[in-house]
């Protein structure tokens, strides 16, 4: 037991020595802008197709479910705003974040493991550079910028998404929703969704690289660093979305 | 003749396991010196401490004079770019070809032009004879080129040093012979280094003098006939052994 939670501290305590170093060397050169540009691409654009579908798609389904539990009662009017309140609060960065974690996560920490037991890191230290400053810093800032922006566009296709569905089950007119859904979110509310989606990416980055860094056992330890990274972040992801939220709500609310 | 490397006293532990007891050793300019010993007795890992790879428990590195082994990580950046290290599998970086895993090094030590980068790696392509090989990936060379290219990246620099660690490991005969004249070339344009290997005869071929590690010391260090005629036991052992 008392090896366990000392594994635990030993585990935070690497997490956050790689995160302080990731942080002194994003303020420090050399800065590679064009690694940067590569994992923007990666993980930004390539995400972009499977965010719209996802937030698309969550905006269809929760407006069909609350318009439907809410017309019970005679609410439908109030669907716009509790669809959009949800989708930038909670449902957009959460679910972006998720699929992030499992697109990207555990690519990242197959990537690094794979050059770990191939001894690839060891030849960026031979050769004069920092595997920090070469590996983790460009894909924590591409993160950090990407995800935010997935979370908002998820949220963009929620609220369309809802919207159609709004019309085409509730009769409700376009202009009524959008004026509602206007009306209800406010700046912190968009200013929450991101910072949500900027604690998770590096949430994510750094589970995934810290984890790539410590892979052993070749292929098969390239394998489990994948899985550990999706399962680990999204146990965190899905616990501080909690902390995060009462935070936020404190703080705008 | 100047020492380029100096090492005193070295330990290395592995949690409970010692792997070095007490390694000392020099290394004059343009010699190469044979690093020999069985499988397991820390021969890579020596490698791996001289360079920083590896931290140490106890001992002091000089290089020039200059003593390294308490420098920190990034301040040993600028003196990797003056001793290299050449893995025992090559570790080229898979997702770039052969040319960009050279021009790697030079891209973040020299502010060369385009034309004077291509000028440089091409040179040191043609100097292991895998010039027509520079647009191939990683995965589409065969194990001997994997350690030729290596080679090149870890010679791109003009170091003064080269840890070759295990080069001609896992090779047929004839790709131990080109990847021993490499080391040839790159010693008469005054590159010497450390060259860790069991293969006495390959030794034999590129060393200046050889050093046998065992039980975490340095129990043999002479030139090539020494080692020969030597009559302590354990050199002896691994003689017959070869």
């Amino acid at each position: 037991m008392m090896v366990k939670i000392k594994d635990q501290f030993e585990f935070f305590g690497e997490l956050m020595s790689l995160l302080g170093k990731s942080t002194h060397a994003i303020f420090s050169r050399p800065f590679y802008w064009a690694r940067l540009n590569e994992q923007i691409i990666e993980l930004g654009s390539r995400s972009l197709s499977i965010t719209i579908v996802i937030g698309f798609v969550m905006g269809l389904v929760m407006t069909l479910q609350f318009g439907y539990g809410l017309a019970k009662f005679g609410g439908t009017l109030y669907v716009p705003a509790i669809v959009s309140l949800s989708l930038i609060r909670e449902m957009a960065p959460i679910f972006t974040s998720l699929l992030v974690a499992g697109r990207i996560g555990s690519g990242i920490a197959a990537e690094i493991g794979a050059m770990n037991v191939s001894q690839q890191i060891d030849a960026i230290r031979a050769l004069g550079t920092s595997p920090i400053r070469v590996l983790v810093v460009p894909r924590l800032v591409a993160a950090m910028v990407s995800l935010p922006l997935l979370g908002i566009l998820a949220t963009f296709m929620g609220i369309i998404g809802g919207m159609m569905i709004a019309r085409s089950e509730f009769d409700m007119a376009y202009g009524f929703y959008i004026n509602k859904v206007l009306a209800t979110i406010k700046i912190h509310d968009v200013f929450s969704c991101y910072i949500k989606c900027m604690f998770f990416a590096v949430v994510i980055v750094l589970l995934a690289c810290w984890k790539g860094f410590q892979t052993k056992e070749g292929t098969r330890g390239v394998g489990s660093a994948a899985t550990w990274v999706v399962v680990r972040s999204s146990i965190v992801i899905l616990i501080s979305d909690f902390f995060l939220s009462k935070i936020l709500i404190l703080l705008f609310d | 003749m100047q020492t380029v490397l100096k090492v005193s006293h070295l330990k290395k532990n592995f949690g409970a396991k010692t792997v070095h007891r007490d390694i000392s050793f020099e290394l004059k300019k343009s010699e190469t010196v044979g690093l020999l010993g069985n499988s397991g007795t820390g021969k890579s890992v020596l490698l791996r401490c001289l360079i920083g790879l590896e931290t140490m428990d106890e001992g002091e590195v000089y290089f020039n004079q200059t003593r390294i082994d308490l420098w920190q990580e990034e301040e040993l950046f600028e003196l990797r770019t003056k001793m290299s290290y050449a893995f025992q599998s090559g570790a080229l970086f898979d997702s770039l070809s052969v040319y960009e895993n050279i021009a790697y090094p030079v891209r973040e030590h020299l502010k060369l032009s385009a034309a004077e980068e291509e000028k440089l790696v091409m040179d040191v392509l043609r100097l292991v004879r895998m010039e027509d090989a520079a647009h191939l990936f990683p995965s589409d060379l065969s194990g001997g080129m994997q350690k030729r290219a290596g080679l090149a990246r870890a010679m791109v620099l003009k170091p003064e040093i080269i840890l070759y660690d295990e080069p001609t490991a896992g090779l047929d005969p004839v790709n131990v012979e080109n990847v021993l004249d490499i080391m040839n070339t790159f010693k008469k344009r005054g590159v010497g280094g450390i060259f860790v290997t069991h293969d006495i005869p390959a030794a034999k071929k590129v060393c200046d003098r050889l050093l046998l590690v065992d039980s975490g010391k340095i129990v043999f260090s002479g030139g090539i006939r020494e080692f020969e005629e030597s009559t302590d036991p354990v050199v002896q052992k691994f003689n017959m052994a070869q």
